[in-house]
């Protein structure tokens, strides 16, 4: 009976799409925003220049489930994925996605430690600091004691919503140090913790969702200051806006190029993957927003200029801490959950 | 004469009438089922289907069973004390090690089981990988632990065995805060995660309110538009329906544009002097609730427009000149001929609100989110289909239900939409 079903429904289905199913252009998806300008400059259209191939850019705020849908409906329509570290975890084990094969990129050895799996190849370092507005806030917070202390800066403060990365920061708030921070999340009483901190300052939240979202807010003045994306802050400098980044209590991630399983373009996605991970391509995307290559020929490529603004930057390293992986691909939906839950109250 | 009395009666062609008249009967009646028969279909492809799926999806539970069908009734006979005999671990082993080359029956296994016990996915994969043990190479038991120390936790092997079956009703039970405890009692869950009774009751408190403003802003409204000259009753009509026809995603920007802390509310606020600071208008309840309403105001006017339109004027000029002050007449003669229209708007605006999602999500905050966004979330970010078919069903369930307490109070066959 269920069998029944399903077919049926295949079939209704498939009678919609059917016809649909053509050669169609390389279909890239990325987080949108200042990122996928810079990755219009950088990859898309040198690829589109050098192979013939067109590139449609496509955006999302990171939603997978939209890929493993298609997976598993055998109609891939997204060919190159932009994807955070846990998810790359994830879906890997999930078998969503395609294996690459190191040796299309120049080895594992030849990208920083980490930034190349089984299933993803990492595209650059990004980085989620404070960023506040220095036309509104004379002097600025430089900690996330601070982002909490709404005494000595009164007013709204914004941060993604989401678990991911909030937790970590109500934290590094609450004193703890940034090396304890996922021993301590680790641990129910560390949880209760981190939402008893988020509690003090949930009045005064503007969650985002999108990460051009924090860099308006803060221009505006909805927000006095923001968690946020540090390239979105570094393309809103660029446009003359006086926006300030806090490295200190920095989170840095990587995201990685995923190709999905089952996608008809997998040749030319591969091909993709591969020109986007070359040393000079790397750079030009640097130069263009303010995350770091992974690709190490690339970071000696980089203007000197340029160097100081990018999370890899040893100043800007300095008390910050990477995103744990295995963390969140273990405890993400349980505690997206209880954020939610959290929120909603 | 009287031996025609029982023999039947014959048509021209000597066939009984009764078998001819049955005849035609049928043929009317397959044509008839011809002539539904396309929408039949439609609405079974479309509509009906998708909804048994969806029902089905809130209660399946393949994963574990597909991976280890042999483990989970090995481990029946365990009691729920340290680690299962090594029999049912020679099975586990055997199993694990089947599975270690189909990597999306692990993922999705070791998925649902990091439901119940947070871990469990990395425990259950990195298990995967050190396949196959070697029963030479000393007690299963120990090689298990040595791999992870958590296969010594008794409640690692009691989630296993749980899953024995290919249906559950863990999806549905989570929907409504029940929790299942360590010795396999349910129970509500505490303040901490209880969340999905809070957010339906929500749901249809805000449903209800929006309803109430349609009511309110509609039914005055309509009664204008119904009493005013045709041609400038039309105008006005095409004004309630422009709205109508605007994409719903524009009409929601639109209302952010407007109601956003420098938008043009506010500036016109603190502009004549009103307000010191702007007032929080969008990202609140507030603004869900203004931009709720207005999308579906023409639902509510439409219907009672119409019944409106069919009540003789003549009605509440004989009840005034009969002697009774315009007030009362209107209360007593007029409202109850428009009844069945105000029920069919108000049950339209409320069924419609219960699941709305964009414009919650868009205009309001955390704390003013539907269950639809629930739906989305689970659906979007977490790929937990099981949770978002539950919630959906019982947000299909509620509708039905109130639909079917509406029906009883109001009576289904006054509900008019003109």
């Amino acid at each position: 009976m269920k069998k029944m079903i399903q077919l049926a429904a295949v079939a209704a289905v498939a009678s919609v799409f059917a016809g649909q199913a053509v050669a169609r252009d390389l279909t890239v998806v990325s987080f949108g925003g200042a990122n996928k300008e810079a990755q219009v400059a950088a990859f898309y259209q040198p690829f589109e220049k050098a192979t013939g191939q067109k590139v449609v850019g496509v955006d999302y705020n990171g939603e997978v489930a939209k890929v493993k849908a298609m997976v598993e409906a055998g109609k891939v329509t997204w060919d190159v994925v932009e994807v955070e570290s846990p998810e790359v975890l994830r879906g890997c084990e999930e078998g969503v996605y395609e294996k690459i094969d190191p040796k299309l990129i120049g080895g594992k050895a030849a990208f920083l430690p980490g930034t190349v799996s089984e299933c993803g190849v990492g595209i650059f370092v990004w980085s989620t600091a404070i960023a506040y507005n220095a036309d509104k806030l004379k002097t600025g917070p430089t900690s996330w004691a601070d982002f909490w202390d709404v005494k000595k800066f009164p007013g709204k403060r914004g941060l993604r919503k989401g678990a991911k990365y909030t937790l970590e920061f109500a934290l590094l708030a609450d004193g703890v140090k940034p090396a304890d921070v996922y021993k301590v999340l680790g641990t129910k009483a560390g949880v209760d913790r981190a939402f008893k901190k988020l509690d003090q300052l949930k009045a005064n939240i503007q969650w985002w969702e999108a990460g051009a979202q924090p860099p308006q807010f803060l221009a505006s003045g909805d927000v006095v200051m923001s968690s946020a994306y540090n390239g979105r802050i570094d393309a809103a400098q660029k446009e003359g806006k006086n926006l300030k980044i806090v490295w200190n209590g920095s989170i840095w991630d990587i995201d990685s190029w995923v190709i999905p399983k089952g996608s008809p373009n997998k040749e030319q996605a591969l091909k993709f993957v591969q020109f986007a991970s070359k040393p000079e391509n790397q750079k030009t995307y640097s130069h263009k927003i303010a995350y770091g290559p992974t690709n190490k020929s690339a970071v000696g490529m980089i203007d000197p200029k340029v160097l100081p603004t990018l999370p890899t930057a040893p100043a800007n390293l300095n008390g910050a801490l990477g995103i744990n992986v295995q963390f969140w691909v273990d405890h993400g939906e349980e505690l997206e959950e209880r954020f939610n839950a959290w929120a909603a109250k | 004469m009287n031996m025609t009395a029982d023999a039947p009666l014959l048509a021209a062609d000597g066939v009984p009438l009764a078998v001819k008249l049955k005849r035609a009967e049928r043929r009317k009646k397959l044509r008839a089922a011809l002539l539904v028969a396309p929408l039949a279909v439609f609405l079974l492809a479309t509509f009906i289907l998708p909804i048994a799926l969806l029902l089905y999806r809130s209660v399946e539970n393949p994963e574990v069973p597909a991976m280890l069908p042999k483990t989970v009734s090995a481990l029946a006979g365990w009691q729920g004390q340290g680690l299962p005999d090594e029999a049912a671990l020679g099975v586990f082993v055997q199993e694990l090690t089947a599975a270690k080359d189909n990597k999306a029956m692990v993922g999705n296994a070791a998925k649902r089981l990091n439901m119940e016990i947070s871990g469990y996915r990395s425990l259950l994969t990195k298990t995967v990988r050190a396949m196959p043990l070697d029963p030479a190479a000393g007690p299963l038991r120990e090689q298990f632990v040595n791999i992870d120390e958590r296969w010594a936790e008794a409640d690692y092997w009691r989630v296993l065995r749980h899953q024995d079956s290919r249906y559950t009703g863990f999806y549905l039970q989570s929907s409504l805060d029940i929790k299942r405890g360590a010795d396999d009692s349910l129970h509500m869950a505490g303040d901490d995660e209880a969340i999905y009774l809070k957010i339906f009751g929500r749901t249809l408190w805000m449903s209800a309110v929006v309803t109430l403003f349609c009511f309110l802003l509609g039914y005055p409204l309509a009664y204008w538009l119904v009493n005013l000259p045709t041609r400038k009753s039309n105008l006005l009509m095409i004004v309630v329906l422009l709205p109508f026809w605007t994409s719903v995603l524009v009409r929601v920007a639109a209302w952010i544009v407007l109601l956003q802390n420098e938008g043009l509310i506010n500036g016109a606020l603190m502009a004549m002097g009103f307000v010191d600071s702007p007032v929080q208008l969008a990202f609140n309840r507030i603004g869900v609730y203004i931009a709720m309403v207005h999308i579906l105001l023409p639902f509510m006017i439409l219907p009672v427009f119409s019944v409106m339109k069919a009540i003789p004027p003549t009605y509440m000029r004989a009840a005034v000149s009969l002697g009774s002050h315009p007030i009362p007449a209107f209360w007593k003669v007029y409202f109850p001929q428009t009844v069945a229209g105000v029920g069919a708007g108000a049950l339209l605006v409320f069924i419609m609100s219960i699941g709305y999602y964009i414009t919650p999500a868009l205009l309001g905050g955390p704390d003013d989110q539907m269950v639809s966004y629930y739906v989305a979330f689970f659906t979007n970010n977490t790929v937990n289909w099981g949770m978002a078919a539950a919630l959906g069903s019982l947000l299909l369930i509620a509708t039905m239900a109130l639909y079917t307490l509406y029906a009883r109070i109001v009576g289904a066959n006054r509900l008019s939409l003109g």
